[in-house]
């Protein structure tokens, strides 16, 4: 992190490494943050190291599109993304750092009738479960957000859409900064630039972790790297339904704070929002083939400006000036993959694909009670890994705004 | 951009083409029937490195074509056919 950023926190970096911790948390992103914060701050467990290859929020953490929105289309993906909303709510208050959270609503527009058979029923499910969802017609969406071209440049016309008023953004790196200050504060340890190289295990239980800067004793170890998590889980012979894609992000140059709710469209695999500097944040679908690739492509490009000219006209006079690539890992469902893995003494926290960065508290909310009691909390549950061998996926492809 | 050497188009670019995957790869160390089909079914080598995969060349001559890839780079290394 650069001097801005340590003289704008106030963050004490470990030394040296101790031998032993009672938690090691692999992954220094808004996921595994966010559990050691929640391990400390609830559970008084504060022997905990974070554990990070680059510096903390390298990853898809800093290189997401910062949406926060809980409209899934399963009841357990709605109201675990409903704790992770009211979470967010109140993580500046608790946490005294302003990650600038900004609620916006979150308008999804579709082109088809049966886009709008999948948006009715988003938002009755989401009605239901105490989520502010609106099934919306085109004229309504025209209100909320006056730029829209309804005809969709003539190709894609706007018949309909649901509305979600509790979208919200927040800036990504100031989440992972709250978090790693709040956690180091309470007295957990962050490693940055160490990379795990393999696992200690007695038998089949985990009972440490090999890095280049040494051998770290834990009691329990959280595998929650994005990006390359099956490279890091077949260190301990954990195979995964995980596929990593790219999935890039653009940014135009600025325009008048005008863009109320962000705009997205579930068909075209489009979605916009407003920065607070005035910048246009966009992002489309991710690279049909599976790759760590980091490369920016001609191909994203013209898509993301082309659905953009399409549905807001006004974007054909703005330039993209800046672009990102994150790794998205995918669970073949389509769902998060959290608790148990199987292996004594390793839990896990990834698939998070397009999803992850709105699910950052939740997500360390319920690990952290997992790691701390041994009891898979009820919100995540129906997330277990073993769920595929179950046979009991948790498919909600439709649900993920891009894909 | 990702060009993709088609056997009978030459080379083209990715959009003509649909991704196969890559050939499904069970670990010799996984034993036992049921856990093998398990795995077979759902987990991915997922690798970061070349990987060997199918390309259908969907807008093109409609026809698969095998090539090994280095994912950690998104390029082609090498063509198998």
């Amino acid at each position: 992190m650069n001097e801005f950023v340590e003289t704008l926190l106030s963050l004490s970096w470990p030394q040296k490494i101790k031998k032993n911790y009672d938690v090691v948390i692999i992954g220094g992103g808004g996921h595994g943050l966010s559990a050691a914060y929640y391990l400390a701050t609830r559970h008084g467990i504060t022997n905990v190291a974070v554990i990070e290859k680059n510096y903390i929020g390298s990853g898809n953490s800093g290189r997401n599109t910062t949406i926060i929105r809980s409209n899934y289309g399963i009841p357990e993906s709605v109201n675990f993304y409903k704790r992770s909303l009211e979470l967010y709510g109140t993580l500046e208050a608790e946490t005294g750092c302003w990650i600038m959270h900004s609620t916006k609503g979150i308008m999804w527009l579709v082109h088809t009738e049966t886009g709008m058979r999948a948006e009715r029923s988003r938002s009755m499910l989401n009605l239901a479960l105490g989520v502010e969802t609106s099934f919306i017609s085109p004229a309504e969406a025209k209100q909320l957000c006056p730029q829209l071209d309804l005809s969709g440049g003539g190709r894609y016309p706007v018949v309909g859409g649901s509305y979600h008023a509790p979208g919200a953004t927040a800036r990504h790196d100031r989440v992972n900064w709250a978090l790693a200050q709040g956690a180091m504060r309470a007295g957990v340890d962050i490693h940055q630039h160490t990379e795990v190289t393999g696992f200690d295990m007695v038998g089949d239980k985990v009972v440490g972790v090999h890095t280049n800067e040494g051998t770290i004793g834990a009691g329990r170890v959280l595998l929650a790297t994005g990006g390359n998590v099956s490279e890091v889980a077949a260190l301990a012979k954990l195979r995964l339904p995980v596929r990593t894609h790219p999935l890039q992000a653009f940014v135009t140059n600025s325009y008048a704070q005008g863009l109320g709710p962000i705009v997205s469209s579930t068909e075209l695999l489009f979605y916009v929002s407003q920065t607070a500097r005035g910048q246009l944040l966009m992002g489309a679908e991710y690279e049909t083939q599976p790759s760590y690739s980091q490369h920016n492509t001609f191909r994203a490009m013209q898509s993301v400006a082309a659905k953009g000219a399409y549905l807001l006209p006004f974007m054909k006079n703005l330039r993209i000036l800046r672009q990102w690539t994150g790794r998205c890992d995918v669970s073949l469902d389509f769902s998060p993959i959290m608790g148990p893995t199987g292996i004594e003494n390793l839990a896990i926290t990834t698939g998070w694909g397009t999803w992850g960065f709105k699910a950052i508290p939740v997500s360390g909310e319920t690990m952290a009670s997992y790691l701390a009691t041994e009891l898979v909390p009820d919100l995540i549950a129906p997330f277990a890994l073993d769920r595929f061998a179950r046979d009991t996926t948790m498919a909600d492809q439709g649900s993920t705004g891009t894909r | 951009m990702l060009i993709i050497n088609c056997p009978t188009c030459g080379p083209r670019s990715v959009e003509e083409f649909r991704f196969g995957g890559a050939a499904p790869h069970v670990p010799d160390w996984i034993v036992g029937e049921s856990d093998r089909n398990l795995d077979y079914a759902w987990n991915l080598d997922n690798v970061s490195g070349p990987q060997v995969e199918r390309w259908f060349h969907d807008s093109g001559c409609r026809r698969w074509s095998t090539v090994t890839r280095d994912t950690s780079t998104d390029t082609i290394v090498e063509d198998l056919d």
